[in-house]
C-alpha cells in the first residue's frame, strides 16, 4: 500500500508529439483514481509512465515516496492489468498467477498458499489446471486479476481491463472490481475512456484532455460542478446541453435561434451556457418564475429508455438541439411545443472563447 | 471463408491434374525405380540387369566406408542445425530490439537467402582457399594451417560453416516474424512479473517461439540432409578421396562416380526410410511438447 506522486510528468515522442503535457497528481494511499478521457488523450501513457513501460521524458514519479524513474518495472512494487488481459499462453493458470512471485524468489508454499487465496476470492479455483485458451473472457478476465492480486502489490495499475468484454460482464466485474479494490485496500490507477465506468468506479476522477488534467474531483463534484465545456460535455448521458447565448434586453438570449431567456449573473456578452437534461423541467400551464431559465422548443424525437425518457428538441428559427430528461410516462408527440425551466443554480456558465467554469 | 462448388465432378481434378502430374512423374516415378533398381545388380553399361534381392543392401550396410559417411552426417547435420538455429534466433532477438533502421538491418541479414547453393559453396571456398581465402589467413594468425580439401577436418569445418551460413537467412526471417508475432502486452506483463530479461526470454519468450522453432527445425534436417548437395559438391570439387561427404553426395558418388547404379538406390531407400521414420519421430515427440497459440 502506498501514494504515488506524479509532479510535472511529460511524454513527448519522437518527431515532438507530446503526449503527456506537465500532469501532476497526489494519490493518496488506498485512493481508486480513474483517469479518463477520449482515445489519444494520454491516459494510457500516463499509466504506462507509472508502470515503468513508457520512459518518463521530464518530471518525477514517486512510488511511496519512492522516486521510481529509473527503476525497472519490475521492481517497482506495482502489477497492472491489461486491456487484453496478456496472459502467458502456454503457461496454466496456475502458472499464470505464480510467475511473478517464482521469479521473485519466493517460497513454494507461500507461493500456493497466495495462488489458492487468490483463486478462491476470484472464484477460479477450478480452472487453475487450465490453459488460458481454455477458459472464457471473463474468466480469462478474473485470471488476469488474480495475477495482480497475488502479487499483494502497492498499487494495482488497470488499462482498461473491461473494454473486451460483453455489455452485461463488464457491469458485473465493475461491480467486482470496485468490492475487491475497497477489501484489499490496495492503490489503483484505472484508465477507462467510458464515462460511466469512470463515474461507479472512482475516488476521485482525472479528466484527461489533449494530455492535460481539465479537472480532478470526486465523480460527484465534477459532474456536477465541470471545470470546463469539455468535462461537461464528456461526463454524464446523455451529454450536458450546451448553448451558445449572447447578452440581450432582456438577459440572455440564443446566438442563433430563438426560444430562450435566461438570467446574466456575471455580466458578460457572451457564454456557452449548460444545463444537464434532468434539470429541465417541463412546465404545464404555469408561468416561468421571473429569473429562471426559459426554454420553448418542439419536440423532434421521444426516446423511450424504460425507467425514463429523453426528449430531443429545437429551438425555433435554425437554433440547435437540446435533450431533456423526462419520466418514462411522458406523452410528448413529435411537432408539439414544450414550454421548458430550470433552476438558475443548476446553469453552468462556461467562457466562451476558452470553455473554463465562470464562478462568483 | 468461402466455399466454392463445382458444378461437373471433372473440373476439380481437371485443376489438380498439373500438380498430382508432377508429383507423380517426379517424385513417386523416381523412387518406385530407386526403389525396384535396389534389388537388381547393374550392368554399368545398361546391357542387363540381375535380381539380387538383398544384396545391395547388406553390402551398403556392411561397408564400412558407409558408417563412416552415416556418422559424419549425423555431425554435420547436428552441427548444421543447431548453430543456424542458435546463430539465427541470436540475429532475430537482437534485430527485434532495434527500433531505428530496423528495416535496413533485416534486408542485409536476409540477402543471404538469395545466394544459390552452389553459389554460396562458391564463395565459401573462396573464403577457405589456400592461398587467398581470408579465413584461412585469418585462423592461421592463431596456428590453424587449414587445409581444404586435404585435411578431413578442415574440410568438415568448412563445409559446416558455409552450409550453416547459408541457412541463417531463412531461420532468421521465420523467428524474426515469430518474434513480432507474440503479443506486446504479454511481453510487457513479463517485465512486470520478471526482472531478468535472459529468464523472461527463457520462460515466455522462447515458449511462445516453440511452433516456428519446431517447424524450423524439420526444415534444418532436411536442408543439412540433402540441401547441402550442392556445398558439398563444391567443397570437394566431385574428388571425394579421403574427403568427409553426406549420405546423400554418396548416392551421387557411388550412382554416378562409381556405376554401381543398385548400390546407390539401395542407399538411396535407406534414406528414404530414414526421412519417413524421422518425420514420424518429430511430429510424434516434439509436437506434444509444442504449445500453439
Amino acid at each position: 500500500m502506498a501514494t504515488i506522486t506524479l509532479d510535472t510528468v511529460r511524454k513527448v515522442y519522437a518527431g515532438d508529439v507530446e503526449a503527456v503535457k506537465g500532469v501532476s497528481i497526489n494519490i493518496a494511499d488506498g485512493e481508486f483514481i480513474v483517469l479518463v478521457g477520449p482515445s489519444g488523450c494520454g491516459k494510457s501513457t500516463l499509466l504506462r509512465m507509472i508502470a515503468g513501460l513508457e520512459d518518463i521524458t521530464t518530471g518525477e514519479i514517486k512510488i511511496a515516496d519512492r522516486l521510481v524513474n529509473n527503476v525497472d518495472p519490475a521492481d517497482r512494487d506495482i502489477a497492472m492489468v491489461f486491456q487484453n488481459y496478456a496472459l502467458y499462453p502456454h503457461m496454466s493458470v496456475y502458472n499464470n498467477l505464480a510467475y511473478g512471485l517464482k521469479n521473485r524468489g519466493m517460497k513454494k508454499a507461500e507461493i500456493d498458499r497466495r495462488v489458492k487465496e487468490a483463486a478462491r476470492i476470484l472464484e477460479i479455483g477450478e480452472y487453475l489446471d487450465r490453459k488460458p485458451r481454455a477458459l472464457s473472457g471473463g474468466q480469462r478476465q478474473r485470471v488476469a486479476m488474480g495475477r495482480a492480486i497475488v502479487r499483494e502489490p502497492a498499487a494495482f495499475l488497470f488499462d482498461e481491463p473491461l473494454s473486451n468484454l460483453d455489455a452485461k460482464l463488464r457491469v458485473q466485474m465493475r461491480v467486482e472490481i470496485k468490492r475487491l479494490q475497497r477489501s484489499l485496500g490496495t492503490t489503483s490507477v484505472y484508465v477507462t475512456h467510458d464515462q460511466l465506468e469512470a463515474m461507479t468506479l472512482a475516488d476521485r476522477l482525472v479528466v484527461l484532455n489533449k494530455g492535460q488534467i481539465e479537472q480532478i474531483g470526486s465523480p460527484i463534484e465534477v459532474y456536477d460542478n465541470p471545470a470546463s465545456t469539455f468535462v461537461a460535455s464528456f461526463i454524464g448521458s446523455p451529454a450536458m446541453n450546451l448553448l451558445e447565448v449572447k447578452a440581450g434586453e432582456a438577459g440572455l438570449g440564443l446566438a442563433k435561434g430563438t426560444g430562450l431567456s435566461a438570467p446574466n449573473p456575471h455580466g458578460k456578452p457572451a457564454y456557452k451556457l449548460g444545463i444537464r437534461p434532468e434539470h429541465l423541467h417541463v412546465v404545464d400551464g404555469q408561468t416561468v418564475p421571473d429569473g429562471h431559465l426559459s426554454i420553448t422548443a418542439t419536440v423532434n424525437v421521444l426516446e423511450p429508455v424504460g425507467a425514463e425518457s429523453f426528449v430531443y428538441a429545437s429551438f425555433a428559427d435554425g437554433g440547435p438541439e437540446i435533450v431533456i430528461r423526462v419520466s418514462s410516462h411522458a406523452r410528448h408527440q413529435p411537432g408539439s411545443t414544450l414550454q421548458l425551466t430550470a433552476d438558475p443554480a443548476n446553469l453552468h456558465y462556461f467562457d466562451p472563447e476558452n470553455g473554463q467554469r465562470l464562478t462568483g | 471463408m468461402k466455399k466454392v462448388q463445382f458444378t461437373s465432378l471433372s473440373m476439380p481434378y481437371l485443376l489438380l491434374f498439373p500438380q498430382l502430374a508432377i508429383v507423380g512423374i517426379f517424385f513417386l516415378w523416381p523412387a518406385a525405380e530407386a526403389v525396384r533398381s535396389s534389388f537388381y545388380l547393374e550392368d554399368p553399361f545398361g546391357f542387363g540387369s540381375t535380381f539380387v534381392g538383398f544384396d545391395n543392401f547388406v553390402d551398403t550396410v556392411t561397408s564400412s566406408d558407409y558408417g563412416r559417411t552415416a556418422r559424419f552426417t549425423a555431425v554435420f547435420t547436428f552441427f548444421v542445425t543447431f548453430l543456424s538455429l542458435a546463430i539465427a534466433l541470436l540475429l532475430a532477438v537482437k534485430a527485434d530490439k532495434v527500433l531505428r533502421g530496423a528495416s535496413t538491418y533485416k534486408t542485409l541479414l536476409m540477402w543471404v537467402y538469395a545466394v544459390a547453393p552452389p553459389v554460396a559453396g562458391l564463395i565459401g571456398l573462396l573464403l577457405f582457399d589456400q592461398h587467398v581465402g581470408p579465413i584461412v589467413d585469418f585462423v592461421a594468425l592463431f596456428g590453424w594451417q587449414m587445409q581444404i580439401g586435404v585435411n578431413y577436418y578442415d574440410t568438415a569445418t568448412a563445409m559446416i560453416i558455409v552450409s550453416v551460413w547459408k541457412q541463417i537467412p531463412i531461420n532468421f526471417i521465420f523467428f524474426l516474424s515469430g518474434l513480432q508475432g507474440i503479443s506486446k502486452s504479454v511481453q510487457e506483463a513479463a517485465s512486470i512479473d520478471c526482472r531478468s530479461g535472459f529468464r523472461r526470454f527463457w520462460t515466455v519468450t522462447f515458449p511462445l517461439l516453440a511452433p516456428t522453432g519446431f517447424f524450423l527445425l524439420i526444415i534444418n534436417i532436411t536442408y543439412a540432409f540433402f540441401d547441402t548437395f550442392g556445398i558439398v559438391d563444391v567443397i570437394v570439387k566431385a574428388e571425394p578421396g579421403n574427403n568427409p561427404v553426406t549420405l546423400v553426395y554418396k548416392v551421387f558418388l557411388d550412382g554416378f562416380r562409381g556405376n554401381d547404379l543398385g548400390g546407390s538406390s539401395a542407399q538411396s531407400v535407406i534414406l528414404m526410410i530414414l526421412v519417413f521414420i524421422l518425420t514420424i519421430v518429430q511430429f510424434r515427440l516434439i509436437e506434444r511438447r509444442v504449445h500453439y497459440t
